[in-house]
């Protein structure tokens, strides 16, 4: 078969698959044309690892891969490929598009002209309950989120970095460099002493029904995290655990919290806080994502499932992450005592307990994560 | 190298019984010149990958071993400083000018196993084979390194500032392996050719057996495999691995083990499942139906 076909059947499937939602870049399809000139065309299992190998690039993949290389290879015509993840979820985060003005927008400026009392209506919405946001105040809040910024604790890097103190460990590149200069005494000698980095963070928020008044809140918060800086990770819990931190990645927030919403199917359901967490940590945390990290667990602790599993994730969270902090938006009231079985559960393997109702709250959480 | 199956064939002479999947990656790496992403589970052989391949191809393995705060130092070359000193003072005492070039010649060049692939001469005579490259657990490194990695996987070619540039006459052939613990940057990704490699299943696990320890009994080995088999259903932390699969074969024989009975599985529980919980929920689900279970499979 002359390779003008090959390429043809190339280009094709790659079209077919990004019809399916895989990030198909065109370099890979060039691949994809060379394994096929590699391997030939005549038999099924190698053209499927062939394409296998070169177009998908990870695990979670390979089920669209499959779907659609059985489309194609079969020539099948009725493509069943409704994944639930493209399901528009009813989710508003966008509220009326006047999410640029600032707090004393021009109408509003007009309108009360006496606006000399000097209060500060950004104050005042710093400490108000999510819950109880207008959609005005709500655009506003997002708009004063962007400059929230989320930064792990300092441990120290394995990173050696130049030293100014004069002692530490020799810095012998540098020491060369300047024995040059001193005709090969060296004079100047130079150290270099281990660099800081900032903890990864892991945030991971309840999406449940039970969490709804401050859903929209919180992702906007996790949005502004993940793109605050680099070592940040997402993930929203609600019957499951789904990973948001390449959605939120997006700079534009409507961009990316819709995105998330997308993403999320199980928004506004039911929670299963222990079989989510479980999941975390079977995929995720143990293996080293939450290992030496900080871990932000967003929830009100009501949760449908056996809170000794809650109790049993919650202690393996535990002995991996630095610290476990976790925010309810409910501690705020006045009458809150932590009944709701989860929370109970959970309770003693969290290092740090705080509220997360108003944007004081984040802020002081900011605080408490940079500990 | 003409075909998959030619590859398959190398790699079982080799003592590495891959599957479909795999051997078409592994081919396709060889014939395409690209690296090769392997993914999996810990345990499972990735790394394994690359010594069978220095073994088959007689290149020499040059292993990247990354972990955090690895740098260009440790990854690609770094001057012999205490020698360049002594040089230093050698010719300061016979009373001659220093020059700077000489000081930064291939003679104080220390080559790390990233140049070392690249940087690869044939020996004097005749055609060498490319050495093979192994970044064994990419994703312990940090981000500015894996940046850094594909850049020199791009396109072969690393730079000395004082020497100049060294470029692979031959690619070498490079497989990275990953564990997961974090996403490896999508760039690095859509560079390389990528295979997940999964727990292999009942029949190619006990031909791993049988080639891997020759000396546990056939009967045992079946058995084995067959309780493994259900172990991996058992939503465990860490579902064992191949490499555990074989540690345990190893202990039951060596405990002269000819069938397994509930006895033997529970004192060697530990060569197997490496979390509390893990051995804790498969008591709860009880070795006696673990054994029984095994031995209805491999019969």
């Amino acid at each position: 078969m002359p390779d003008v076909a090959l390429d043809r059947q190339a280009v094709g499937f790659a079209r077919l698959l990004r019809g399916a939602g895989l990030d198909v870049p065109i370099g890979n399809t060039i691949a994809f044309g060379e394994a096929l000139v590699a391997v030939g065309i005549d038999q099924r299992d190698t053209v499927y690892w062939a394409g296998r190998t070169t177009l998908v690039r990870s695990p979670e993949d390979v089920g669209v891969y499959d779907r659609a290389f059985r489309a194609w290879w079969d020539r099948e015509h009725e493509l069943s490929f409704a994944p639930p993840e493209v399901e528009e979820i009813a989710v508003a985060f966008d509220e009326a598009g006047d999410g640029d003005d600032g707090p004393g927008s021009d109408d509003e400026a007009e309108r009360t002209p006496t606006l000399a009392v000097r209060y500060s209506p950004t104050e005042m919405l710093r400490h108000r309950d999510f819950a109880l946001y207008t959609a005005t105040e709500f655009a506003e809040a997002r708009r004063l989120m962007a400059d929230l910024r989320l930064a792990g604790a300092l441990r120290r890097s394995r990173r050696l970095q130049r030293s100014r103190k004069g002692r530490g460990r020799p810095d012998l590149r540098r020491t060369v460099r300047r024995a040059l200069r001193t005709g090969g005494e060296p004079v100047h000698r130079a150290f270099l002493e281990p660099a800081t980095r900032p903890r990864r963070i892991v945030l991971l928020c309840d999406v449940s029904g039970s969490m709804e008044p401050y859903a929209r809140a919180l992702v906007r918060f996790l949005h502004a995290a993940v793109v605050g800086r680099g070592r940040v990770e997402a993930f929203a819990m609600g019957t499951r655990l789904t990973r948001i931190t390449r959605e939120l990645s997006s700079r534009d927030p409507d961009a990316a919290l819709a995105a998330a919403a997308r993403r999320v199917v199980d928004w506004s359901g039911g929670t299963r806080l222990g079989e989510s967490l479980r999941d975390f940590n079977d995929r995720w945390g143990v293996r080293g994502m939450a290992r030496g990290a900080v871990v932000v667990i967003l929830s009100d602790g009501w949760d449908r499932g056996d809170p000794e599993v809650l109790a049993e994730q919650m202690a393996r969270l535990h002995r991996v992450s630095y610290r476990v902090i976790w925010v309810n938006p409910l501690k705020a009231s006045p009458d809150f005592a932590p009944l709701a079985r989860g929370m109970a559960a959970a309770l003693p393997f969290v290092d740090e307990f705080v509220e997360g109702h108003s944007l004081a709250s984040l802020e002081h959480l900011a605080e408490v994560v940079a500990r | 190298m003409e075909t998959v199956d030619d590859v398959r064939a190398a790699l079982a002479d080799h003592q590495y019984l891959a599957d479909e999947g795999l051997t078409t990656a592994i081919f396709l790496a060889m014939r395409l010149k690209r690296p090769l992403l392997l993914e999996g589970e810990a345990g499972v052989g990735k790394t394994e990958v690359a010594k069978v391949l220095a073994r088959w191809t007689g290149g020499e393995l040059l292993r990247l071993q990354c972990y955090e705060g690895i740098d260009a130092a440790q990854a690609v070359y770094e001057w012999d400083y205490s020698r360049q000193l002594l040089h230093l003072r050698a010719v300061e005492a016979k009373g001659e000018e220093v020059v700077e070039d000489e000081l930064y010649s291939e003679r104080f060049l220390v080559k790390r196993p990233l140049l070392r692939a690249i940087g690869y001469e044939g020996e004097a005579l005749g055609a060498v084979t490319p050495p093979v490259l192994l970044v064994d657990e990419v994703d312990r490194a940090d981000d500015e390194f894996e940046a850094f990695l594909l850049e020199i996987l791009s396109d072969f070619t690393i730079t000395v500032p004082e020497l100049g540039t060294f470029h692979a006459q031959e690619p070498p052939l490079v497989v990275v392996t990953s564990n997961r613990t974090r996403d490896v940057h999508d760039a690095l990704k859509r560079r390389c050719l990528y295979h997940w490699i999964a727990h292999p299943d009942f029949d190619r696990e006990l031909a791993i057996l049988r080639v891997r320890t020759p000396d546990v009994p056939a009967e045992l080995a079946r058995q084995v495999a067959a309780a493994v088999e259900t172990l991996r259903t058992f939503e465990l932390y860490k579902p064992p691995g191949v490499a555990e699969t074989i540690d345990w074969a190893n202990a039951l024989a060596a405990l002269g083990t000819t069938e397994i009975d509930e006895h033997a599985v529970d004192v060697t529980l530990g060569t197997i499942l490496k979390y509390r919980e893990d051995q804790e929920r498969t008591r709860a689900h009880g070795i006696r139906e673990l054994v029984s279970t095994a031995m209805e499979r491999s019969a």
